[in-house]
């Protein structure tokens, strides 16, 4: 059993592996994704101030060695602000993106399996939801249902899942006429079964590249929600309200928004360069052809 | 292009070449100081193992390489130009133009959105300058010489409207367009039917009579080369062993790799499967030293295994076989090895017959499947009709067509794959009564369920990638759970074992095993469930011959063994032959004939099971050209009323054969032909078309 686990694991991990390492772009992209994930976990260390302590007699202080990357209208330092205001954004969007894509490609993979009413009930409405635009459905959802994290990561899911699902199904419909797929199908087993035994798998580096694609997408949805008002209450730290507190003193005190926008664009421009190069890696635009 | 003189010497001259891949280690030779020439008109065919470099020789006639592929010596002249050297835009001139590709799979290499006709007239504009009406009617003109019925209207078509012989012969005319002096064939006829494959040899020799085209024909059957090629190139890990005319290869090889080959190959005239030939070609790039076959050599002597590879000599001439001279050879002890009389391999006797007192154990009455939408049932009739068929316990029933005859969809309705539209199957279990098969496999009781089971043709995509081998077998084990005393581990060991496998190779990806491997993989997986009814759907036809042999050895052993019965689908005579107790010849989805496969052979027979038979191609006999009636593509539809076979059928009565169904005849012994001929009259037709080929 252990032999057997042994084996399995280095063909493909290690074949992702190489070819992630040899692509510079791709661990370029996965050490920035990689750093905000330490950063965000590890802010209390890190930041040399608290994110929200007013300070009247600090205010909009370029920055200093006292602090680092300044201060806001308040005499919070931007700095800790910055470090900490990763934390709400990744971790909202990080569940909503497991959530819409896992959902997303469950329901694409039953579609593609099932086939019959199932699947055009299932296409209908997600053609229905993907002609509305996200922003907008997005801020429909949230005006009616309040701002509390759980409601936008379910606005989320709602939004993004049936583009997962539409991708997906197309994967798994090339896997579903496998002979092994009717191998199972001849020996009786379950929806569930063949699903998870046989369709996941081979669907699995699809269904990798659009969670790391997506993930950077609903950072900044999110990260706009913010923006808008509609996503994290003030005072709480967070790229997207900063870049709006702070938007009016751009011209007097540009260092208070200069911070979070480049905590935010290093964030989605990594997790780009990270989901092109796991495309890559994974070979997803090519033939499913096993380790050769 | 036009005008110009062709060079003294001959019209290919490939000197000294080899090709290496970049892959971790270093350079991988893959193509080893290959040598040879052709003349105009001249045919060579190349044979050879999959793996040995065949392809890889073929591309590099056009100048083409793999991605990570380079030339690491010598060049390829043609026409004296050596196409490595030329620059680009010559060597695009060259291409289509001098030297044209036949590529393997024409329903790939069709542009999917593009007119047929569109692409052919592209051809004709770039290596030719005609355009417009004058291209159309150049096209027309193609069209015609590949013998495409209504020329014209083809042009208009789009591929995927073609059969698969009508697409290859428009790649074939693609090729034709650049009015080519050399043909680079790769497998034109692999995945066609053999009718529809004799048709195409049958071209190939025609075009090559009217147009003086030479041709390198790449194949790994090598019924196929000798139907249509004059001399014959065998190729082994890279390098050439063997080069020679055709027959005089075949009846008097001088190399041990070459009388494997042809030993492996299972004969139409007697029954028998070939021992198959032991071990397999060493990994491409491999750096052996001496001979690289000597591991598989059962001539091998100490200075085989010693110093470089064995050059290809020129062998003395033969006074008996004056046809024989200009042999070539890569073995020390060529000479001996042609004075060998032909390899008698142990041929292994399929086990006894079951007899036609064994009960019966599927039995299928007036079956039918229809896959046509419910509003166009009023006309027309369903795909699969009237099947009355008793398989009988213990026995390997073969099931016979073209592709399109319904052979598959008949195998998976009584899988459960497929719902019949009307009559019964029942599996019959002695006392116990019978099984309701018309249910699908989803509302079978896992008892009967665990009793039927399938094996694919493409082991590529009959095994999960993504799961090791030890999974595969694991899962059908679970889900049948049979007498669950020993433990799963052990018990996967034990069916690795019973299919030949080492028990190393459970740990391993599908993609990490080779063809055969996959295949007995595949039965391990069926053999799992412990199942009395196996349905083997083309199982070795992509399979190489060497390895063929060896698979059906295996299903033949376990049949005896294990008393399991066969459902054995295929569309290859000759493995027919060798395996089967009974056949069953299936066309647009009626039966025209059922018998013992004994009594099939030797006729008389059904007009299209003559059809079949005639159209098998044995190694070292070769068709007289033109002699074969011109073959019409395959139906795709049946007929609303009489014999299905009605359109193809050179002996159809008009009034009786498109009205009336036929009866079915009774020969002795169980064999019943669907005719309205009398009997003596169906063996005298049988006759007749054995004298004219003999004559």
């Amino acid at each position: 059993m252990t032999r057997t686990i042994t084996e399995r694991a280095p063909g493909r991990l290690r074949q992702t592996w190489g070819a992630l390492r040899g692509s510079p772009s791709a661990m370029t992209g996965a050490v920035l994704v990689a750093l905000h994930l330490v950063i965000a976990l590890a802010a209390p260390l890190l930041a040399p101030d608290s994110p929200v302590r007013n300070n009247a007699l600090e205010t909009l202080q370029s920055p200093s060695l006292s602090h680092l990357a300044g201060t806001d209208q308040y005499g919070r330092d931007i700095l800790s602000r910055t470090l900490y205001g990763g934390r709400l954004a990744l971790s909202v969007s990080l569940s909503a993106t497991v959530l819409a894509v896992g959902l997303g490609a469950a329901v694409g993979c039953l579609a593609a399996y099932r086939r019959g009413w199932l699947d055009d009930v299932v296409m209908r409405v997600v053609d229905a939801i993907l002609a509305v635009p996200p922003v907008l459905a997005l801020l429909v959802i949230v005006t009616v249902l309040g701002t509390d994290p759980v409601v936008i990561v379910l606005a989320v899911t709602v939004v993004y899942g049936p583009g997962v699902v539409r991708v997906v199904r197309a994967a798994a419909l090339d896997v579903v006429p496998r002979d092994y797929v009717t191998a199972a199908r001849a020996r009786g087993e379950g929806t569930f079964s063949v699903l998870l035994r046989d369709i996941g798998p081979n669907v699995l580096d699809v269904v990798l590249v659009e969670f790391a694609m997506r993930a950077s997408w609903v950072v900044l949805l999110i990260s706009s929600l913010s923006f808008l008002g509609f996503g994290a209450n003030p005072p709480t730290p967070d790229w997207g309200l900063m870049v709006s507190e702070n938007r009016s003193m751009l011209a007097v005190a540009p260092w208070t928004s200069i911070a979070p926008i480049i905590a935010l664009s290093t964030l989605v421009i990594g997790l780009n360069m990270a989901a092109d190069g796991l495309a890559k890696a994974l070979g997803v635009d090519r033939a499913h052809g096993g380790a050769a | 292009m036009t005008g110009t003189q062709p060079a003294p010497g001959p019209l290919l001259d490939v000197r000294d070449l080899s090709v290496a891949y970049r892959s971790r280690g270093g350079l991988r030779e893959i193509v080893s100081g290959v040598s040879l020439s052709l003349d105009a008109g001249q045919t060579l065919g190349l044979v050879g193992e999959s793996g040995c470099g065949k392809s890889t020789l073929a591309a590099a006639l056009l100048g083409h390489l793999r991605a990570g592929a380079r030339v690491t010596s010598g060049e390829v002249l043609v026409d004296g130009e050596s196409l490595f050297a030329a620059p680009p835009a010559r060597l695009r001139a060259l291409r289509g133009g001098t030297v044209a590709l036949v590529p393997q799979n024409a329903g790939h290499a069709l542009t999917p959105t593009m007119r047929v006709g569109h692409q052919v007239r592209e051809v004709l504009r770039v290596h030719r300058g005609l355009t417009g009406e004058a291209a159309d009617a150049e096209a027309a003109v193609l069209f015609a010489q590949v013998r495409l019925p209504q020329p014209r209207v083809l042009l208009g078509r789009y591929p995927h409207e073609l059969s698969g012989g009508q697409q290859q012969r428009v790649a074939i005319a693609m090729a034709l367009a650049g009015n080519p002096r050399l043909l680079v064939l790769d497998e034109p006829t692999t995945g066609l039917d053999v009718v529809t494959q004799a048709g195409v040899l049958d071209l190939l020799n025609g075009i090559r009579r009217e147009l003086g085209v030479a041709m390198v024909l790449v194949s790994h059957d090598l019924g196929v080369v000798s139907a249509a090629c004059d001399r014959v190139a065998v190729m082994y890990a890279g390098r050439l062993v063997e080069r020679g005319d055709t027959q005089a290869t075949y009846d008097r090889p001088t190399h041990p790799y070459t009388r494997g080959l042809v030993a492996s190959v299972p004969s139409l005239a007697e029954p028998g499967l070939p021992a198959a030939m032991p071990g397999t070609p060493p990994q491409p790039g491999s750096d052996l030293p001496g001979c690289s076959f000597a591991a598989r050599c059962a001539l091998v002597e100490d200075r085989c295994t010693t110093g470089g590879a064995p050059e290809l000599l020129l062998l003395p001439p033969q006074p008996e076989a004056p046809s024989g001279d200009g042999h070539h050879s890569a073995c020390l002890r060529a000479e001996e090895v042609r004075a060998l009389p032909p390899e008698v391999r142990e041929t292994h006797q399929r086990g006894a017959r079951v007899g036609d007192t064994a009960p019966v154990l599927v039995s299928l009455r007036d079956v039918a499947v229809d896959y046509r939408p419910r509003r166009a049932r009023s006309q027309g009739a369903p795909t699969v009709a009237g099947i009355d068929l008793d398989i009988r316990r213990g026995e390997t029933l073969a099931l016979v067509g073209e592709s399109g005859s319904g052979k598959s969809t008949l195998a998976w309705t009584i899988a459960g794959l497929r719902a019949p539209s009307a009559g019964t199957l029942v599996l019959q279990d002695g006392e116990a009564g019978t099984e309701d098969l018309a249910r699908p496999a989803a509302r079978r009781p896992p008892g009967l369920r665990k009793r039927l089971q399938l094996v694919f043709q493409n082991a590529d995509t009959s095994l999960n990638p993504r799961r090791v081998v030890s999974d595969a077998l694991r899962r059908p084990l679970r889900v049948f759970a049979q007498d669950g005393a020993a433990p799963l581990g052990e018990r996967v060991d034990a069916l690795l074992d019973d299919v030949g496998l080492d028990r190393e190779l459970g740990g391993r990806l599908p993609g990490q095993l080779s063809g055969g491997q996959r295949q007995r993989v595949g039965i391990a997986r069926a053999l799992a469930a412990g199942p009395d009814l196996v349905l083997a759907d083309e199982v070795v036809s992509a399979l190489d011959v060497s390895v063929q042999a060896s698979v059906l050895r295996l299903l033949d052993r376990l049949r005896t063994e294990r008393g399991i019965t066969y459902l054995f689908i295929s569309h290859d005579l000759a493995v027919v032959r060798s395996i089967a107790d009974r056949v069953a010849v299936l066309y647009l989805g009626r039966l025209c004939e059922v018998g013992d496969v004994e009594a099939v052979f030797s006729g008389p027979n059904h007009p299209y099971t003559r059809m079949l038979l005639d159209a098998v191609l044995e190694p070292g006999v070769r068709p007289e050209p033109g002699e074969r009636r011109p073959v019409e593509e395959p139906e795709s539809a049946p007929p609303e009323a009489g014999c299905p076979f009605q359109r193809r059928c050179p002996h159809a009565l008009p009034g009786t054969c498109d009205s009336v169904t036929p009866p079915w005849r009774d020969a002795e012994g169980g064999h019943r032909i669907r005719c309205h001929l009398e009997l003596d009259v169906l063996a005298s037709t049988t006759a007749d078309t054995k004298e004219l080929e003999a004559s």
